[in-house]
């Protein structure tokens, strides 16, 4: 089955199974190679995308499925080659990974947390990664690289989007995330979300 | 854990779907796919066609009806969860949602889709049957609907019919403006497979008596189960009481064991998770004002 998807801001085209999983799709058809495969049925986490801006488990959907939605991935998160985002750079400072099988999956977990909430409470981070399994670091580390990043992007003189502005009612439920400002648009003043 | 072959269908209507459905014995609904998808993989379910409903424009949205809330059966479990319209007026299913998975499933997961899939421990059918909301059921014949508890009928079990798709859960308004909920359940982990879970609703009069009660627990038996604590209504919903109406409206309770917890511990807890949910929704009822509007 012919499938057009939208990767990291790229559409990507392939001929694939109805029973290929999205993770499968993303790893096999288009060699991205940083979403995990763990267990395949949706228990840790580690194979965690973000579509249309909220992660979800990218073993239990599948490919043919995900058609018209922002698919993004942890190589999408990166300002440029060879740069880390602030989230990323914070796992490595408090040393929030050591094998790094479940790191990709929790990050996304918690990039999308820090994209609707800028002052996490540690409630928030605990159950922004409840559906990720962690078998190295106990989640201390974790908790406090994403306390650290939610820091260092408050204080960074970058404009962030508004608290819930990404969650409208009325839009429907397949709506495009919203008030999400790309790069480009950091220099323009910042429009209130309607 | 790769699902075995199938086809793969996405109809542009609601009418198309129920056609696809009735015409093949061996074709599975897919709408979130946060339990289908599991069990293709491991190959429990094996069939030969999908129909994906998820983006049926007939069966999303949440809408206000005289006395009732809709909640069409494709609504994700993440945007009820921050439905401002829910959090109103269905209260008890606001509460219990962050309970159900995690929020990565609940991106994905439906209302819909929890109902259908009937699992005794979960959290959804639990809020539909306490409440005795109504399943409507759409088929190439017409629509019909169903009590919550009629349709329920053990584990994994419906009396859902070939042919038959959950197009929307009708969620009952309570009328009464000082309205409380509380929501109890012990699990191994937080959004694990609840071992017990209860759910209650009470509204308080201006004279904080109990005018209207409803009582369920999920997980100890097959299916979720609606409490009759009727016995209740016009008292101050005082510790005395509670304990002798949740135990005698528990004497029949039929209990399950297995791996995780036995017969006994189940009762037990889910007696105690019944008091423990009527007192909150007492002091949650209660903390609503009793003036005019608020």
């Amino acid at each position: 089955m012919k499938v057009d998807l939208c990767i990291n801001g790229a559409t990507c085209s392939a001929d694939i199974e109805p029973r290929k999983t999205l993770l499968d799709a993303l790893r096999e058809n288009f060699l991205l190679n940083g979403t995990h495969a763990g267990c395949e049925h949706g228990v840790c986490g580690a194979c965690t995308v973000l579509v249309d801006g909220e992660p979800v488990r990218s073993c239990l959907m599948f490919a043919v499925q995900a058609d018209g939605y922002e698919i993004t991935t942890i190589e999408g998160l990166a300002p440029a080659p060879g740069e880390l985002s602030v989230l990323q750079d914070a796992f490595c400072e408090t040393h929030g990974l050591q094998c790094g099988y479940c790191t990709p999956g929790m990050i996304l977990a918690a990039h999308a947390l820090l994209q609707h909430t800028v002052t996490p409470t540690r409630d928030d981070i605990v159950e922004a990664i409840s559906g990720n399994i962690c078998r190295c670091t106990g989640y201390g580390q974790i908790i406090e690289a994403v306390e650290f990043a939610a820091a260092r992007l408050r204080i960074a003189n970058t404009p962030r989007p508004h608290h819930g502005a990404h969650h409208p009612v009325d839009a429907g439920h397949d709506a495009p995330a919203e008030g999400v400002l790309e790069a480009a648009e950091a220099d323009e003043p910042v429009v209130e979300a309607k | 854990m790769k699902p075995a072959p199938f086809d793969y269908v996405r109809p542009g209507s609601l009418a198309e779907a129920c056609a696809l459905l009735a015409g093949d014995e061996d074709a599975r609904v897919i709408a979130g796919g946060q339990t289908l998808v599991p069990m293709l993989a491991m190959r429990l379910a094996r069939p030969a066609r999908l129909v994906d409903i998820l983006r049926l424009p007939e069966l999303a949205g949440i809408s206000e009806r005289p006395g009732a809330i809709v909640v069409g059966a494709t609504t994700r479990q993440a945007q009820a969860e921050r439905d401002p319209l829910i959090a109103a007026a269905v209260p008890m299913l606001a509460r219990v949602l962050p309970w159900v998975g995690h929020p990565p499933t609940r991106n994905r997961g439906t209302i819909g889709g929890s109902i259908a899939n009937a699992d005794p421990s979960a959290e959804i059918p639990l809020v539909a049957v306490t409440l005795g909301a109504e399943i409507m059921l759409a088929s190439s014949g017409g629509t019909k609907s169903v009590p919550a508890d009629d349709f329920l009928i053990g584990p994994m079990l419906t009396t859902i019919g070939e042919g038959d798709c959950v197009s929307a859960i009708r969620f009952p308004v309570w009328p009464q403006r000082r309205i409380g909920v509380g929501f109890f359940e012990i699990s191994a982990r937080r959004s694990d497979f609840a071992f017990a879970a209860a759910a209650a609703q009470v509204a308080l009069d201006d004279r904080d008596l109990c005018s209207d009660i409803a009582l369920g627990v999920d997980g100890v038996g097959d299916r979720p189960l609606r409490l009759d604590v009727s016995s209740l209504i016009g008292t101050e919903l005082d510790a005395a009481s509670v304990q002798e109406a949740v135990h005698a409206a528990s004497a029949e309770l039929d209990a399950m064991s297995d791996l995780h917890a036995s017969a006994a511990y189940r009762r037990r807890v889910a007696i105690a998770l019944c008091v423990r949910a009527l007192q909150q929704a007492r002091a949650d009822a209660a903390a609503k004002s009793t003036a005019g509007a608020s």
